[in-house]
């Protein structure tokens, strides 16, 4: 066989999915990129061209920069938070202690849940007149009247942030988890010999075993918690008063609720922008990281 | 095993008591809701246990009556087997070859790349000419054209498993069976997929699990029982003037079985699948 008709077959082989790709992704963001240059509306109009106009009013707009902090804020908050309690769960569960396979098969649960279940159940533990928040902050003592955390401006966007992070440290932690597991054992009784601290030890012994795959976690985790749409449509909408509206949802908005399938597209357009750049910058620190160790 | 003094010991066992409630409290919280009546929910201090267990709610919802509660989950509960099912078939039938194609041609590696490249990309960049097209050929609130969306995320994930799993079935045995004159149908046929087999469950397994979650697209691409799947209908439950939580909470309750059960009893396929790249958003 000649590498030719090799590389031949790979691509025969490769059409049906690349077929479905062009069909379903491809041509749709070409199609996005020229409805951003619109004032189509979602149904009827094909609207006409309007050059950059899009781009020049949400750019300018204070919709736009309000919900691209929310939406920093909540990826930031969230991802650190899954972070730091995912690698002290994993160290956790990397000591010897009764119970610790059990607990480790517990931890698939929150990741297993439905988002929108996840959503649904944090949305009722909230609830500003039955929900199980008030009520246990009441019965011992730490709250005396109940508030409704997701009507709040001041504490909406914290709420979805421990719903979020309750759905996805585990993920953290299991990934953790197994990068612990791959530490030679000799390696923390050799440093312990040395006299190294718990911190130390943790830092130079246990920290380059983790770096790498925790980084592949914090980049998809970033990646998504900056689309992040679902948990926030089911919990709040984007309120009370837009305090927890983030990009996917005023995308949303535009094109689906107010129709402007044009602008709707622009918006569409900058978040994918962003979102890339995001990916493009961690690829970059990846490949940093992984050169240095 | 390193030997740890008593308050270490100590330590860890509350660490891990306070892990556990934390994982347990609210899923154990659902389960709760959905079997207390709704007086107890509604009580003031709050019960943490039903006075008398009520599960009247599982029979409401899975009752198949016409204009009741049920007829519309249940609908639901099957639109999203129908539709989860679909995606994923189609998503295998079309990641298998290509997933071959890219672990034997190292030289067309480049074109994976940029198929998962495109799992970055945030749903709302589709999302309006999708609308369209679906809305042109009919295909809105419809199971076939919401199966048909959903492989713009199964189908570049189960292509990264494949590969990965193709990956580490050695060339070797094929280049084998190529010498002793088997056709490359049945190479594939006789050895390389029943090996590929535990990948092939763990890909769909994920992929299924994948499209039961899904809620951007269901939500902009379903409009009532024909086609609307769970989440839409728990969202809509959840959102909705629906007065009794317990319901809401068994809807859930329901909606997260299948995807706890293949959690629990999958859980090895699915931690290594996990933590092998695959990171389900």
């Amino acid at each position: 066989m000649t590498s030719n008709w090799i590389t031949t077959r790979a691509w025969l082989l490769m059409l049906p999915l690349l077929i479905v790709m062009i069909a379903i992704i491809g041509w749709p963001l070409v199609d996005t990129v020229r409805l951003s240059f619109t004032d189509a509306k979602l149904v009827g109009t094909e609207g006409n061209f309007v050059g950059i106009d899009n781009y020049v009013k949400i750019l300018s707009g204070s919709n736009f920069q309000r919900t691209l902090i929310t939406t920093t804020l909540f990826a930031v908050l969230s991802v650190a938070a899954e972070m730091v309690i995912g690698v002290l769960a994993a160290l956790l569960l990397n000591q010897q202690f009764y119970g610790r396979s059990v607990l480790r098969a517990l931890m698939i649960l929150p990741w297993a849940l439905p988002t929108v279940v996840n959503a649904t159940l944090w949305r009722l533990i909230y609830n500003p007149e039955y929900g199980a928040l008030n009520a246990a902050l009441t019965q011992i003592g730490l709250l005396d009247t109940y508030r409704s955390w997701l009507g709040e401006p001041g504490t909406a966007l914290t709420a979805l942030i421990v719903a979020d992070c309750w759905k996805n440290f585990p993920l953290v932690a299991l990934i953790a988890l197994a990068a612990l597991q791959a530490v030679p054992r000799d390696i923390t009784a050799a440093s312990m010999v040395d006299g190294a601290g718990a911190w130390s030890r943790f830092r130079f012994v246990i920290m380059p075993y983790l770096a790498g795959p925790l980084m592949v976690a914090l980049v998809l985790r970033t990646i998504e918690a900056f689309k992040v749409f679902d948990i926030i449509w089911v919990m709040t909408r984007g309120g009370p008063a837009n305090s927890t509206r983030t990009l996917s949802i005023l995308v949303y908005q535009e094109a689906f609720s107010f129709q402007r399938a044009g602008s709707g597209a622009s918006l569409a357009l900058i978040v994918t922008l962003l979102v890339t750049i995001l990916a493009v910058a961690y690829a970059a620190l990846i490949r940093k990281s992984a050169g240095a160790s | 095993m390193e030997r740890r003094s008593l308050t270490a010991t100590i330590f860890v066992y509350i660490a891990a008591l306070l892990l556990a409630a934390v994982i347990l409290a609210p899923v154990v919280w659902l389960f709760i809701m959905s079997i207390s009546s709704t007086t107890d929910l509604i009580t003031k201090p709050l019960r943490w246990w039903p006075e008398t267990i009520d599960l009247s709610r599982y029979g409401v919802l899975l009752s198949s009556a016409a204009n009741s509660a049920g007829e519309a989950f249940v609908a639901s509960l099957f639109n999203s087997l129908e539709v989860a099912g679909m995606a994923t078939a189609a998503a295998l039938l079309v990641a298998i070859p290509s997933a071959w194609a890219v672990s034997r041609t190292p030289s067309v590696g480049w074109s994976l790349y940029a198929v998962i490249a495109t799992y970055m990309l945030p749903p709302v960049a589709l999302a309006v000419p999708l609308y369209m097209a679906l809305s042109w050929l009919g295909l809105l609130n419809n199971v076939f054209g919401l199966a048909l969306v959903y492989l713009t995320i199964l189908a570049p994930f189960t292509t990264w498993l494949m590969k990965s799993g193709f990956d580490s079935i050695p060339r070797e045995i094929e280049s084998a069976a190529t010498v002793d004159g088997a056709r490359l149908d049945q190479i594939l046929r006789l050895i390389t997929l029943p090996l590929a087999a535990p990948v092939m469950a763990t890909a769909a397994l994920f992929a299924f699990l994948l499209a039961w979650d899904e809620f951007f697209y269901a939500l902009l691409f379903t409009s009532d029982q024909r086609a609307k799947t769970l989440t839409v209908a728990i969202a809509d439950l959840a959102g909705g003037r629906v007065s009794d939580y317990g319901l809401i909470a068994t809807a859930g309750v329901l909606a997260a079985l299948p995807p706890l059960i293949i959690g629990l009893f999958m859980q090895r396929a699915l931690i290594s699948g996990l933590t092998n790249g695959g990171v389900k958003g």
